[in-house]
């Protein structure tokens, strides 16, 4: 390709991750496509009934979640791994072609998702069609298949940054993914106790949600600064070290909020009350963060009489904002409202839990790796100031606008679930119903449609953008 | 010049992440030992010699199962084969499941272990929640064992053409699109007799799981907060 400038010390890493990016941007869609069907049938309850149930859509909407998220998280380490090491990543080679096996494992778990969708009640099922438990529901012969790609690009990591220049980001980086490829082995197993069984799930879920993922995105964040605005170094990873304490510090013993009403002890609810109580901290830490080294950049550049922004990546640097605000807003005030075990006791199992994931999931995690997708761009075709167009900024107002409007639903219809089925009717099969066919529920969840439809549209134009962008002549090259 | 302060130093922050992180990480194992040994499931001998485990043993299916105050703890707990009266379990009053309250340890692990086999195979919790966790497009089945509708006061027997809660939750289970409850409405997920006779052995033993008092006032009231 002529406008291919990945030629460079790194390059094979670097196209690695645009393989890896462009996967997840596909199943970035289609985690939008099958959100759609299923908010979709909230409103009619009929729609693909018995061809391509809730349960299935919302199985596809989940894991394809998970799944890109986790392709755009290995993209970005193979991304900045070349600009941090100053070396090509070793053992490239197989990490490429991990990545073709995990690609086609990942479409051969979602065909037998969507086709053959349930199983009898056999270890045959588990093994092959479904785990059926949330999040990872992807049979055990993929998660094997998980376990080596995972191992692949630990190594891949390892033996780079060990070879290179090892950074306090790469450093960073080391140490969390391999805690996040560990932790996976948790939910690999099966037991008959419901209790013992959601024990470690939320070890896979919670550790990788509210701990490693988050120091992942407090490490991209640190490489953006530099990159984007050109923040000191030495400054950005003091910062990003005292974020790994806080969110660690916090995030590991905050597991103990979802062990409030599973079998487990009562201490659990002092422990996981303090400590995710704590959570929120380091998430307005990291905003500060972000926003201080964008003003002290700015500011020290305008200081020498120079007024023209320090940005030289506009749609990234967009996201990265966008991202710093919205893990603290979507996981750290959404979530606050609901941890609290006196609180949580009515709201556990509502719709304020999904007002919650999905705010915090998009906050915190789609933003900043959407911001990598453009980083990427940008180097993939050699520019020097990318600028917004107006594709960028129709496309994020959109979806940033449509997240909100869906989690302001979402809340208002988990409050009806609170007080109605909850407080009101003591939770039962009637009490239920009678809360999701009250007027206000209906009509949030008509809300959660209609905003749906707008991150959809945004999703659209975004996609476009990333298509074009790169050659756009507006760019400063 | 100033001497360089240990706040900006960043090696002083690294170890502060690495001994943070791993006393949090020591004190996790720490609390999941204690809680792993709490929750490990109990067996026949702990229900015949009358000993309350968070997590009881499969045969509690020939118990009856209710959920009801204790004043000791706050909060509704399971109780498990009648109430002494001060919110603990008597183990003595059983129940008949299909027609049998005399399972064998045996039988009843088999049928739970079927049971919870079949709440994956057939992804349940996408629609569900389970002890609150999963999809909220249906009702939560933590309790849904001593839920009111399935009682012989209830409707889902009649409707099911069934005399016991377990005939008609195994009914229900194997045909729900014949028995529409609500606009949303289960779909038929090839639900055998066999496994429906273990999801509902699931069910029971689930409700008898010591939950904290989650969910609060399951089943007591009717339209009113603390009504009757």
């Amino acid at each position: 390709m002529a406008s291919n400038y990945l030629t460079g010390v790194g390059g094979e890493s670097k196209q690695l991750a645009t393989w890896y990016f462009t996967f997840a941007a596909i199943l970035f869609g289609a985690q939008l496509l099958f959100g759609l069907v299923a908010a979709t049938q909230y409103v009619m309850p009929g729609f693909l009934y018995g061809v391509l149930d809730f349960s299935i859509a919302r199985i596809l909407h989940i894991n394809a979640l998970v799944v890109w998220m986790v392709f755009a998280m290995f993209g970005s380490v193979y991304w900045l791994l070349p600009d941090e090491t100053g070396i090509e990543t070793v053992g490239i080679k197989i990490g490429k072609l991990l990545f073709w096996i995990f690609a086609a494992a990942i479409v051969v778990v979602v065909l037998v998702f969507l086709f053959i969708q349930v199983g009898k009640a056999d270890a045959t099922t588990i093994w092959f069609i479904t785990e059926g438990r949330e999040y990872i529901e992807a049979p055990r012969w993929a998660d094997w298949g998980i376990v080596v790609v995972a191992l692949g690009f630990v190594g891949n990591l390892f033996l780079t940054g060990m070879k290179g220049k090892q950074t306090g980001i790469v450093t960073v980086l080391m140490a969390d993914m391999i805690a996040f490829a560990g932790l996976y082995l948790a939910g690999m197993f099966f037991t008959d106790n419901i209790s013992v069984d959601q024990y470690w799930w939320w070890w896979v879920i919670h550790l990788w949600v509210e701990a490693t993922w988050e120091v992942f995105v407090g490490a991209i964040a640190a490489y953006g600064l530099i990159k984007m605005i050109g923040a000191h170094r030495q400054v950005v990873e003091m910062w990003l070290w005292i974020e790994v304490a806080m969110l660690f510090g916090s995030g590991i013993l905050g597991l103990g909020h979802h062990y409030f009403w599973i079998g487990t002890p009562e201490y659990w609810w002092e422990i996981g009350a303090l400590f995710s109580a704590l959570e929120p901290l380091p998430l307005v830490a990291m905003f500060v963060h972000v926003l201080y080294d964008w003003g002290k950049t700015q500011g020290s550049e305008e200081e020498k009489g120079n007024t023209r922004s320090v940005i030289n990546n506009k749609p990234a640097f967009t996201w990265f904002v966008l991202n710093a605000f919205g893990n603290f807003l979507g996981a750290g005030i959404w979530g606050f409202f609901h941890t609290l075990p006196q609180v949580n006791l009515y709201t556990h199992g509502t719709q304020f839990t999904s007002a919650h994931g999905h705010l915090a999931f998009f906050g915190a995690y789609a933003t900043i790796l959407i911001g990598m997708f453009y980083i990427a761009i940008q180097g993939k075709n050699g520019i020097k100031v990318m600028k917004n167009t107006r594709a960028s900024i129709w496309a994020t107002s959109m979806i940033t606008g449509g997240m909100m409007g869906m989690t302001v639903a979402l809340t208002i219809a988990g409050y009806v679930q609170v007080i109605v089925s909850r407080a009101q009717m003591g939770a039962t099969w009637s009490g239920y119903f009678d809360g999701q066919s009250g007027m206000w529920f209906t009509q949030a969840m008509d809300w959660r449609l209609i905003m749906g439809l707008v991150i959809f549209t945004g999703f659209i134009i975004l996609a476009k953008d990333l298509l074009t962008t790169g050659k756009n002549p507006v760019h400063e090259r | 010049m100033a001497k360089k302060s240990v706040w900006s130093d960043n090696r002083f922050w690294r170890r502060s992440a690495t001994w943070v992180t791993g006393f949090a990480s020591i004190l996790l194992i720490w609390l999941t030992f204690d809680t792993s040994a709490q929750i490990a499931m109990g067996n026949d001998k702990d229900l015949k010699e009358g000993i309350t485990k968070r997590v009881p043993g499969p045969t509690v299916i020939n118990y009856k199962i209710t959920y009801e105050m204790s004043n000791k703890r706050g909060h509704e707990v399971p109780i498990i084969g009648g109430n002494d009266g001060k919110g603990n379990s008597l183990f003595q009053q059983k129940e008949k499941f299909f027609g049998r309250d005399d399972y064998s340890e045996k039988e009843a692990k088999a049928l739970l272990h079927l049971g919870k086999l079949g709440s994956q195979a057939k992804n349940c919790m996408d629609c569900h929640t389970l002890l609150g966790n999963g999809a909220y497009y249906a009702p939560d089945l933590t309790k849904a064992w001593l839920d009111p509708a399935w009682g012989p006061n209830g409707a889902m027997q009649a409707l099911t053409g069934k005399n016991t809660k377990e005939e008609a939750m195994a009914e229900f289970l194997q045909h729900p699109d014949q028995y529409p409850t609500h606009a949303r409405m289960m779909p038929d997920l090839g639900i055998t007799a066999k496994e429906a006779k273990g999801l509902v052995a699931f069910l029971k033993h689930m409700s008898s799981i010591d939950t904290n008092g989650f969910p609060r006032n399951f089943g007591k009231i009717k339209g009113a907060v603390h009504g009757k």
